[in-house]
């Protein structure tokens, strides 16, 4: 039998709460040396992230964005194609977004509709166009994205400047209308009978009233599960896969390897399109601005997505660790002066040590003693894994 | 006109310089069978602490060369991940990315009071030609030491690659690392050598950028070259003569952009035109992406 500690340590869910741990050690060992408390400050990053109702509602707020866009990663990944255009993506969503959720003038539910369906289509059209590349030209997905990348950015500078959306005065477009917005209870916890209940319940007056709580984060969990059940229980979902892990074997057993990844590209396009959406509808300032480089919410898909090791249901508790590391940085900052940017350190190692976590298992295997019949066996499948490999 | 010609040369040569030499780094990684996405964090790392040191010590050369060598120790983290460790390469490249700008701005805010820019260096690395030596239109050519290193290295890797037993064996090494194995060539000696000169020349890319053609660190001096040069190695079909050419074709919409800025068109426009005339490149000439053979594999010793 293996003692309980091994078995954890084959555990990928246990190596991961390892990694964090341990990714937050050396940020405090990092914060030592240049002259921060590590204990505060870690204390301070914590406390900032779940101090209150308030700042855990924050998190989840600000975490929204960043698990649609890695649960696009992760998707694409688990179908053989490294999507590092989720920046892209993302950008042409909020473009679109603002575009019809700012132009048309709806009642309530169809202007959401609308305005969630545009930024749906635009991500999965820009992202469905990198397939389309790589299908019948043989680009590589990681060229054609990392260009796209930049002519979205630039596109969203060009849209928000256009004399139509540009607001007069200001660096950004006009905001969506009021009946795109996806806060839940917006008006009522304004108004005179909302702010009597909020005043008498403190719990409800710090998640409702300081931020703006969106229906964004359950449809987060609900594509989750969405892609779970795609992947796991679909014949689409198992054509996704079985192109991704082995092309010639999928296109010998006739699957059409071409159309696959095009609409493996467009579905990932479609989740991050779909974090877009409920950003512009769901928060502050439900405009574009001008930008002078991305904000980095695709390529912090990427690492929520490698911290979850592509499951879908682990980017929700990723995406929140993200968030929340962002939130709290910030009070980090403004209580210890401490360089926000340690949190950019803590989610390096942090991913840095998952990728490195698949070692252990094969470290318990290379020494275990041998006349351990189970472990043997073990050994040999490690083996045989890597012959497969080459 | 001519004139013109001249000044969209020397614009080219002098934006070109960071993306060949981190290409150069790309391609050697990526030829002995290791993908780096990590070059955007070590050219970052290069580019703060060529500022930094130069700044510091008033010697840009010092500078460049701690960019370099601080790339390198990034390159070396890489390569104990993806060749030791057999960790999944574009894993540990993402997290280069993100503990390079990282650190570096973490670094800056402690060295610059708070601030996420340097001080701007008081020798930028100096010209090939003293001031007076070409007059006029001609004066455009007169570019940084650091454009001819980088078209040096580009000659030094695409000799060593063709000409001589070591390249054979980096190539070997990245297409079967199991039949150079068995003639003898030490699979992860090659690997960790060529990650880590891979990492010196991203940072000695990162940091011609903060001491040739800036002259100081911010945020934004690098943001996303890295990934440019990664694009520009698969341009150039992994080759270093193609990554050269191909951050020289990205150098020269750079120029054009400039070159074009103040017209009707746009500026947004215009700075969308590079990154559009690249996929219209790659659809209408270059087509089907060659990669070496064991790009992104971890090799086992004793598989076949």
């Amino acid at each position: 039998m293996e003692s309980k500690v091994r078995k954890a340590l084959r555990n990928p869910f246990a190596l991961t709460i390892i990694a964090i741990i341990l990714g937050f050690i050396i940020a405090m060992f990092i914060l030592a040396v240049a002259g921060f408390p590590p204990f505060k400050s870690v204390g301070i990053l914590i406390k900032g992230m779940l101090g209150t109702p308030k700042d855990f509602t924050a998190v989840i707020i600000k975490s929204t964005p960043i698990i649609f866009t890695g649960l696009g990663v992760a998707f694409a990944m688990k179908t053989g194609l490294f999507n590092i255009g989720g920046e892209g993506q993302y950008m042409v969503g909020c473009i679109a977004a603002v575009a019809i959720g700012s132009w048309l003038d709806f009642p309530a539910p169809l202007q959401i509709i609308f305005t969630v369906l545009a930024a749906v289509l635009a991500s999965a059209l820009y992202a469905g166009l990198v397939g389309l590349l790589k299908a019948k030209k043989g680009i590589h997905e990681v060229i054609s994205s990392i260009m796209l990348n930049w002519i979205a950015l630039y596109l969203n500078n060009w849209f928000t400047n256009t004399n139509f959306y540009h607001k007069p005065n200001t660096m950004g477009s006009y905001p969506v209308r009021e009946s795109a917005y996806t806060m839940i209870l917006p008006q009522w916890k304004r108004s005179e009978a909302g702010l009597a209940v909020l005043r008498n319940n403190k719990f409800l007056l710090q998640v409702l009233g300081r931020n703006d709580v969106n229906v964004g984060f359950i449809v987060a969990i609900a594509a989750s599960v969405l892609v779970t059940w795609i992947l796991t229980r679909t014949r689409k979902g198992f054509e996704l896969r079985a192109v991704g892990s082995n092309i010639h074997a999928a296109r010998y057993t006739g699957i059409d390897v071409e159309k696959n990844m095009i609409q493996s590209m467009m579905i990932s396009g479609a989740l991050c399109g779909l974090g877009a959406a409920f950003y512009i509808t769901g928060q502050q300032p439900h405009l574009l601005n001008t930008l002078s480089s991305s904000e980095n919410i695709g390529f912090n898909g990427l690492s929520v997505a490698f911290i979850a090791q592509n499951s879908p249901i682990g980017c929700i508790f990723a995406g929140l660790l993200f968030g929340g590391l962002l939130y709290g940085g910030a009070t980090l900052q403004s209580q210890l002066g401490a360089p926000t940017e340690i949190i950019n350190i803590i989610i390096g190692v942090i991913v840095f040590l998952v990728a490195l976590s698949i070692l252990i298992p094969r470290f318990l295997d290379t020494h275990t003693k041998k006349e351990k019949p189970q472990e043997v066996t073990a050994k040999e499948k490690e083996k045989k894994k890597g012959a497969g490999n080459v | 006109m001519f004139n013109t010609i001249l000044l969209a040369l020397g614009i080219t040569l002098m934006y070109s310089t960071p993306l060949a030499l981190a290409a150069q780094g790309s391609v050697m990684s990526e030829a002995s069978g290791v993908v780096n996405v990590g070059i955007e964090g070590m050219m970052t790392v290069g580019a703060f602490f060529g500022a930094l040191i130069g700044e510091r010590t008033g010697n840009p050369w010092f500078g460049f060369l701690c960019g370099g060598l601080a790339g390198a120790v990034f390159g070396l983290i890489h390569a104990f991940a993806s060749v030791t460790c057999r960790a999944d390469q574009t894993v540990t490249g993402i997290a280069m990315n993100l503990v390079g700008p990282g650190v570096s701005l973490f670094l800056c805010r402690l060295f610059y009071n708070g601030g996420v820019q340097s001080e701007p260096v008081k020798n930028k690395i100096p010209n090939i030609f003293s001031k007076n030596v070409l007059k006029g239109a001609a004066s455009n050519l007169n570019v940084s030491w650091t454009t001819l290193i980088a078209l040096l290295a580009a000659i030094v890797i695409w000799y060593i690659f063709y000409h001589t037993t070591w390249g054979l064996h980096i190539r070997a090494v990245g297409e079967h690392p199991a039949a150079a194995d068995t003639l003898g060539v030490n699979v992860y000696k090659v690997r960790y050598i060529c990650v880590i000169m891979s990492g010196f020349l991203a940072g000695l890319g990162g940091a011609s950028m903060t001491l040739s053609v800036v002259s100081q660190f911010s945020p934004t001096a690098i943001s996303g070259q890295g990934f440019i040069a990664i694009a520009a190695v698969i341009f150039g079909k992994w080759t270093p003569q193609g990554g050269y050419l191909a951050a020289l074709l990205f150098g020269f919409f750079t120029a054009l952009v400039v070159l074009l800025g103040g017209t009707a068109i746009p500026i947004e426009i215009l700075s969308m035109l590079p990154y559009i005339f690249t996929i219209v490149i790659l659809v209408l000439f270059v087509g089907k992406a060659a990669a070496p053979k064991a790009n992104g594999k971890p090799y086992i010793k004793g598989t076949r």
